[in-house]
């Protein structure tokens, strides 16, 4: 029992931290926000040149190994710039489902070109979706970056299949986002040819594994980012004669951050350990992460809004990238009050 | 990071759970489940006794002063099979987790012989004198006095909400040594036995018609020269060190109690239908998720080695389980409705879950209040500027 980071998971913290700082500036992430929400040269930078987007993904599929706790502090650190990459549904969602239930000609001919970040893969999921002699046939409303996607790994909560984005009955439709750094798109099926995965079920289950403690690690940086940013602000603006932050109904309010985001670290790196050492716990951790972070981030973006002023409200500054993230995280792949039913079901049983 | 356990220390907990269970099966079977810090106090000085015969009474101490050199993990192990098998609080829990650190940390080697292998013993019991009717949350305002008259402390004053003191052989009082000194400076921990006729000690009922709380008045109170800890003028160094060691492995334990509390109360969920209620699952689910991460934040805390920058898990952990056990009783009358604001029988005392709905808004003030607490965060871990002060 040893709760740290090794030596070389601190390493890698400290690598993805400063990339992230030094590349995904605000500049150019409004940049991104204009277009469709991907920064193309961060992302072939973050997959080519920094060598870390193989991470959390076994060695014989392809990947650099290590495991889920190692992919939550790249995530974080992405989440802290509030990064404009497809990262969640390429190479996590995506290529956590194919790694985990793909046969190894589907690892071999699909995991290259997402972890190269030549290929933008989208995943499209919904308990609707068929298949039967004609194809897969079904939409999911809201596909991270499925306007930018090549590829779509989709799921039911019983199949998965690989579909060209540009496969005959596939209609894409991007949507006008609230979080422009993370776009939606409506992907509608109408008899379009899958390829089945081999092991649908190991697929779903990483896949969503995976999916919830990266948003989790997601939300947990850009909430200690909306913090270290407000605290930033605390102790330089000046009102009444006085640093704003020495105000205790300010500084209260910034503490509580603080111990809320404390237990938020707790809750990512719990589960994300949990889930790699295969403990009993990971499938109550996964839950309990989600949701906490996911409601801490937007306790804290929240909270950077109301706690700077007028200048938190304008366009200008970042505060509403943090915000409207934190929103969208809340939402996706399960809102909280689902992951909490999915605990209190796990300590009460089934509601009669 | 890692969170699984070695064989070896799995071993250790068999162990652990095999020696707490007969015990409680057999010659202590009747203090088995108490959970109120004042019940059976005779009973729980000798199952302290016990405890120090099989050097199971402070494990992480050096084998010279009575423990065993316990590794972490195995301090983590016994905190948590202690609590599971259903065994009461330590009625020593001031000896053995701020006395005996302190003395270990700052005391003489003389003090160390003469205080470590007792307590290691459960054969002294400590309690603890800081606070003051005039010195609660600012505590560097102390006024009770100490002056060496004739090679012995004198001491004069009161100290308040020193828990236990009716059962203690002892007591560590900070006081005011220095004529004329304000604020931290000039302050002095003293040693001082309860038994001798200037100490005089009043308990406090509670809200919740119990009495764990005392008033103790000092009037020419005595002690031997060589009863301070550390340095005269020291005291305050002192005593901010002892808070850091209120955070110590012994939290794991006292999860474990809650741990008890809420399983408790899901029982009674479950039983009473409220288990149903949607809005009653959500919040029995953050009860469930929040003491988890209490346990996660404790981890961290625990393997944390690196001292030198603030630990954010160590600097919050207060605030964070003082709140989430004063939900867990609110929760708790949501859950029993009514049921829960009547007693059985004509005293005024309260089942598990009752009383956690009283005595749990003491969690949120002693050991600092919860707006003290917010000050340390926004200070200490934030860098925040202090609130200007007014005239010590």
């Amino acid at each position: 029992m040893e709760f740290v980071f090794t030596e070389e998971q601190a390493m890698i913290g400290e690598t993805a931290r400063a990339f992230f700082a030094e590349n995904a500036t605000s500049e150019r992430t409004r940049k991104a926000m204009a277009a469709d929400g991907i920064d193309r040269d961060l992302w072939t930078a973050f997959c080519q040149e920094l060598g870390l987007s193989g991470i959390g993904i076994p060695e014989n599929a392809g990947g650099a190994g290590l495991g889920l706790v190692e992919l939550a502090i790249i995530a974080e650190a992405a989440g802290a710039q509030v990064a404009a990459l497809p990262m969640l549904g390429s190479l996590v969602l995506s290529a956590q489902a194919i790694a985990a239930g793909g046969s190894a000609e589907q690892q071999a001919g699909h995991l290259p070109g997402l972890l190269s970040g030549e290929v933008v893969a989208g995943y499209v999921h919904d308990a609707g979706i068929t298949a039967d002699g004609s194809g897969l046939t079904g939409s999911a409303g809201f596909v991270a970056h499925g306007g930018s996607a090549q590829l779509f790994v989709v799921t039911s909560n019983t199949g998965a299949w690989l579909v060209p984005a540009d496969a005959p009955g596939v209609t894409v439709t991007p949507l006008t986002t609230m979080d422009q750094t993370r776009p939606y798109a409506r992907v509608t099926l109408a008899g379009a040819p899958g390829e089945p995965l081999a092991d649908p079920a190991a697929a779903i289950a990483a896949a969503h594994r995976a999916g919830f403690v990266a948003v989790a690690a997601e939300a947990l940086g850009g909430a200690q980012a909306a913090l270290d940013r407000t605290v930033a602000y605390a102790r330089e603006r000046v009102q009444f004669g006085r640093p704003i932050g020495s105000f205790q109904a300010y500084k209260h309010r910034l503490a509580d951050l603080m111990i809320e985001i404390e237990q938020a670290r707790s809750a990512v790196y719990w589960a994300a350990c949990a889930v790699d050492e295969g403990s009993d716990e990971a499938a109550l951790a996964v839950h309990a992460a989600k949701s906490f972070a996911a409601d801490t981030f937007f306790l804290c973006a929240g909270n950077m809004i109301q706690l700077h002023g007028g200048i938190g409200f304008t366009w200008e500054h970042d505060a509403h990238l943090y915000f409207k993230r934190a929103r969208a995280i809340q939402s996706m792949l399960g809102n909280g009050e689902w992951h909490r039913e999915q605990v209190a079901t796990m300590i009460l049983g089934e509601a009669a | 990071m890692k969170l699984g356990f070695s064989a070896a220390d799995e071993a250790f907990r068999q162990e652990c759970a095999d020696w707490l269970n007969a015990e409680m099966a057999g010659e202590f079977r009747d203090i088995k489940g108490i959970t109120k810090l004042t019940a059976s106090p005779e009973r729980r000085k000798e199952w302290e006794q016990r405890l120090g015969e099989a050097k199971w009474g402070c494990i992480g101490w050096p084998e010279q002063w009575g423990g065993r050199n316990a590794t972490l993990a195995q301090q983590v192990i016994f905190a948590e099979e202690y609590a599971r098998a259903g065994v009461p609080g330590r009625v020593n829990h001031i000896g053995i987790e701020l006395a005996g650190p302190t003395i270990l940390a700052f005391g003489s080697e003389e003090q160390k012989r003469r205080f470590l292998p007792d307590i290691a013993a459960g054969k002294t019991i400590f309690c603890q004198g800081f606070s003051e009717p005039g010195a609660g949350s600012d505590l560097a305002s102390v006024r009770t006095k100490g002056r060496l008259e004739n090679g012995e402390w004198v001491v004069n004053g009161q100290k308040i909400w020193t828990s236990l003191a009716h059962i203690s052989d002892w007591i560590f009082v900070v006081t005011r040594t220095e004529e004329g000194s304000k604020g931290p400076k000039g302050l002095t921990f003293l040693m001082m036995e309860i038994d001798q006729p200037g100490i005089e000690i009043r308990g406090i009922k509670q809200i919740n018609g119990d009495a764990e709380f005392n008033e103790t008045f000092f009037t020419d109170a005595r002690c031997p020269a060589d009863s301070m800890i550390g340095a005269v003028g020291d005291g305050w160094k002192i005593a901010m060190g002892l808070l850091a060691f209120e955070r110590g492995v012994s939290t794991l334990g006292q999860q474990m109690a809650f741990r008890n509390e809420l399983d408790e109360l899901i029982a009674a969920a479950k039983a009473n239908g409220a288990a149903n209620n949607p809005l009653i699952r959500q919040r029995l689910a953050k009860a469930e998720i929040g003491l988890r991460l209490m346990r996660y934040g404790a981890l961290r805390m625990l393997s944390n080695s690196d001292h030198s920058k603030i630990d954010g898990a160590a600097l919050t952990y207060k605030i964070q389980w003082a709140t989430w056990r004063r939900n867990l009783g609110e929760l708790a009358m949501d859950v029993l409705g009514q049921a829960g604001e009547v007693a059985e029988g004509s005293e005024y005392e309260w089942d598990t879950l009752p009383n956690l709905f009283l005595y749990s808004r003491a969690d949120t003030i002693y050991g600092g209040t919860n707006q003290i607490q917010r000050n340390l965060i926004a200070e200490r871990g934030l860098g925040l500027p202090r609130e200007p002060r007014g005239d010590v």
